[in-house]
Formats: structure tokens, C-alpha cells, sequence
């Protein structure tokens, strides 16, 4: 069972554009589009909610997908993103929580 | 533009979004350039809590892309809480525009804290002479420069801004050396504009046609002159169809009275946000419908132009002669400068161009050139 929790990087921009998120990176202004279940990760990545329960009660529920695959799937989008420096991750609760 | 930019702007075109909006926090100023168009004086700014509203009804209507500016916006006792705001609490992609003579170690410091994605910085000389000719401020070149530098130690993307006219036409190459020296990217603007109350006095600050020419050709700054300079096809049946520009399409301006109009230089109110919702405004504003109604085709004189494929008429500007579906004379004379065709409105007028045009530059190296490149 995968312990990882997520948050926002509060130093990106970032806006809903017709339910796919646009997300400059702090660092360099490079633009990023999330797809639509990137998305979901990233409007629930609180810091607070491991993935696992992310995956669960907004993934599941929204796509025919079996959990343990969509939160291999989830794991690998998380962890992409946090190479970017657009999510920040974490085996721990991330305390200082994501951007609002 | 990057491709994916432009398809996130195509998509808010489609959507209706306004996604990218220039907010200036106030018209006063620590300088007093000679060329500005802006009225100084406070007759009445939104309070931080008026700001931070907007931004709160900004960020709903999905705009992404927030241009701050002014007058100095440092001058705003509040600017770091809003700026603060904008970027921590609603996620904007932010850019600054200042003169930065108010920036020290400290702000540049807090700047990189909070992120931003760039600041331009106004910079009219290499010479200090000439620099602080323009903003009427003794030693306002050396306190920019300095800022530019705390901004770059910063790893903050800076931009030098630089507007063409009578006063600084030599020093232009200076400037981008400066700009080259330092490693921050560098713009010019020949574009003078009216005073927002219709005054064209200040018109008479552009530099002329002879000038202009010369401008055009610096291989240093449009890349293939030839290209640069060649005679495009006038717009076929697609081109005129095509949009003006994005003000009123993708994007707006909203003054520090809450005034939206379509761009900083196009002063057609189509609402106030102390009165009304900003999307409400952008949605159901009969002004900004008639903007966005305007296509090529339906322009007066522009349609049947030979240079209706590659001109660069701003309908602001041409709002600003009196008509928005009329010429802008500053790009009739822009097309004239590069191509020596006389444009239709030229014609028309049978008269000798004026002075003024609007271009970008080619970038400095190591960095890139921002959008709004020679077009």
C-alpha cells in the first residue's frame, strides 16, 4: 500500500482552463497542461490526503479503473510532476500544505 | 508564443476567457517621463480590499496571465501584499512593470521569494545623461541599472524596456549592449501613446521616417531585413477574417479606478468593477461585444490596403484617431518605413507620413525574446 502524499507547489501559477489545469513552473516559465485525471491529483494534492485515499474517492469513482492500477498510474503521474517542481511529495504528511 | 501557449489561447478564444489581463495598481509615479500618457494625480484608486476582490473575480473568470502595473507600482504601500495575494493565493502567472528605482537587495530578495514570471524595467539610455532627461529624476538611470542587477542575482527573468523617441533614437544599440552585458533580455518600442485624455501632444516625441527606415534595417534587431522589409500579399479571404489583435478576444486592462477597457492602449470603457462583476463585464459589456465583433473585412479603409496582410494596426490606437474600425496612422507609417509602399489610408489622406510605429526586438542572447516579437 503506497504511503505518498502530495501538494501543490505554491510557487507555480496555475488556472483551470476548461477542466485542464495550465501550470507555469516557478522556476523556469515553463507551461505545462495537466489531462483531466492529472487534474484531479492536482486540485486534491492538500498535503494532507494520502493519494491512495485521492485515488480512491475521486479517480475511482469518476473512471471504470481498477484501484491498485489507477494508483500505480496516479504514482507515476505524482512523481513526473514532482520532477517538474510542480507537486511536491512525500511518505509524510507535507505540514506546510499546498497552495489554496 | 510557445505552441502550447498559443493552443491554450486558442482554446480561451473559443471559450470566451479572458486569459491574460494587465491591472494597473495606480497612476502615480516616482518619475515623470516626458512621454507618458498617464494623469499622476489619485483621483480615487481601488483600496486592497477592492484589489484583492478582482483578483478573487479574475482568477473565477479563468484569467492566468496578470500584468502589473502602473505608474509605479511600488509606490503602492500595499504592493507586496497584493502581489503576495495574486501569486500565493490565487495562483496567477504574474509579470511586473516598473522602473525598479525603488527595488534594493531587499525587494529583489522578496521578489524571488514570492515568484514572479518577469519584470520589465524601463530603460531608455545607456547614458545617464539621456535616461534621466526622459523620467525628469537625477540618478534614476544608476538606481534602475542597480535594481536590474539585484533582480538578475536573483535568478529573476528581467526584461529592459525601451521606448524609442527623439531624445534616446542613438542610443538604442547601447542599451541592448547594456542589456547583453548584464544577461537580461531587452525590448523597443517606438510606439508614443496619446494621453488617455486624448491629448496627441506627446506624439511629436516619435521619431521620424528617415529614422524609422534606419530602425528597420538593423539586422541587430529584425533578424533578415529583406524578410523583415519584403512586400506581403494583401489578406486573402481567410486573413480577412482574421482577428485584430487580442484585446477584448483573450485579454483586457483594468485601471486602478476599476475602469475595464479592452488594452492599456485602447481607452474604451466598457465597465467598472465597483459596480459589476468583472466577468459580467467581459461577458455582457455591449462595448466589448462590438470590439470583439471586428474582423478585417469590416474596416473601412484597412480591407482594401496593400498591406492588409502584414500590418500590425492596433485598434486602439485607431480608437485614439477616432474610429476603431478606421487606420491607426502609427502602423501606416510603420508599414511605409519598411516596405516604401504608402498605405491606403496614406493615399487617402495624400499626405506625409507622420512618425510612429511599434515593433519588438531581436533577442539579446542568453535569453530569449519575449512575446510580442517584430511582426
Amino acid at each position: 500500500m503506497s504511503n505518498l502524499y502530495v501538494a501543490r507547489n505554491p510557487r507555480v501559477a496555475a488556472r483551470s482552463l476548461d477542466g485542464e489545469m495550465m501550470i507555469m513552473s516557478g522556476s523556469d516559465s515553463t507551461l505545462f497542461t495537466l489531462n483531466k485525471t492529472a487534474t484531479i491529483i492536482w486540485q486534491s494534492a492538500d498535503g494532507a490526503t494520502p493519494l491512495e485515499q485521492i485515488v480512491r474517492q475521486k479517480i475511482c469513482t469518476e473512471y471504470q479503473v481498477e484501484a491498485s492500477e489507477a494508483l500505480r498510474d496516479a504514482e507515476s503521474v505524482a512523481r513526473n510532476l514532482a520532477s517538474h517542481g510542480i507537486l511536491q511529495i512525500s511518505e509524510q504528511p507535507i505540514l506546510h500544505g499546498a497552495a489554496k | 508564443m510557445s505552441d502550447l501557449l498559443f493552443e491554450m489561447t486558442e482554446k480561451a478564444l473559443a471559450k470566451n476567457i479572458p486569459l491574460s489581463v494587465q491591472l494597473d495598481l495606480t497612476y502615480r509615479c516616482n518619475e515623470r517621463c516626458v512621454h507618458c500618457y498617464l494623469d499622476h494625480e489619485d483621483h480615487g484608486e481601488m483600496t486592497t480590499a477592492e484589489i484583492k476582490q478582482l483578483l478573487d473575480e479574475m482568477a473565477e473568470a479563468g484569467v492566468f496571465i496578470l500584468t502589473l502595473s502602473g505608474g509605479e507600482i511600488f509606490v503602492r504601500k500595499d504592493f507586496f501584499e497584493i502581489l503576495e495575494y495574486a501569486r500565493l493565493e490565487r495562483q496567477f502567472c504574474v509579470k511586473l512593470k516598473t522602473n525598479a528605482i525603488m527595488i534594493r537587495e531587499l525587494e529583489a530578495a522578496r521578489l524571488r521569494e514570492i515568484g514572479v514570471e518577469s519584470i520589465q524595467i524601463s530603460i531608455y539610455s545607456y547614458r545617464p545623461e539621456v535616461h534621466d532627461a526622459i523620467t525628469l529624476v537625477p540618478g534614476s538611470l544608476k538606481r534602475s541599472l542597480d535594481a536590474v542587477r539585484f533582480l538578475k542575482s536573483q535568478g529573476l527573468r528581467v526584461i529592459l524596456g525601451n521606448v524609442l523617441m527623439v531624445q534616446n533614437m542613438q542610443d538604442y544599440q547601447g542599451v541592448r549592449a547594456l542589456a547583453e552585458e548584464i544577461g537580461v533580455e531587452c525590448t523597443l518600442d517606438p510606439t508614443i501613446t496619446p494621453m488617455m485624455d486624448g491629448d496627441r501632444s506627446v506624439l511629436k516625441l516619435g521619431v521620424n521616417q528617415n529614422a524609422l527606415r534606419e530602425v528597420f534595417r538593423d539586422k541587430a534587431l529584425v533578424g533578415d531585413v529583406e524578410e523583415f522589409c519584403a512586400i506581403a500579399e494583401p489578406a486573402d479571404e481567410n486573413g480577412l477574417l482574421a482577428l485584430p489583435c487580442s484585446a477584448g478576444h483573450t485579454s483586457c486592462y483594468v485601471s486602478p479606478y476599476g475602469d475595464v477597457y479592452p488594452c492599456v492602449q485602447f481607452p474604451l470603457p466598457t465597465g467598472n468593477v465597483r459596480q459589476q462583476r468583472f466577468f459580467d463585464i467581459w461577458r455582457d459589456s455591449e462595448r466589448m461585444k462590438e470590439v470583439r465583433s471586428i474582423r478585417l473585412k469590416d474596416l473601412t479603409t484597412c480591407s482594401s490596403c496593400s498591406h492588409s496582410g502584414s500590418c500590425t494596426r492596433c485598434p486602439g490606437l485607431a480608437f485614439m484617431e477616432g474610429n476603431m474600425r478606421g487606420p491607426s496612422s502609427q502602423d501606416c507609417e510603420k508599414s511605409f518605413a519598411r516596405t516604401g509602399i504608402p498605405s491606403a489610408n496614406m493615399l487617402a489622406k495624400k499626405r506625409a507620413p507622420a512618425n510612429l510605429v511599434q515593433i519588438g526586438v531581436a533577442p539579446v542572447s542568453p535569453v530569449t525574446q519575449p512575446s510580442g516579437a517584430i511582426a
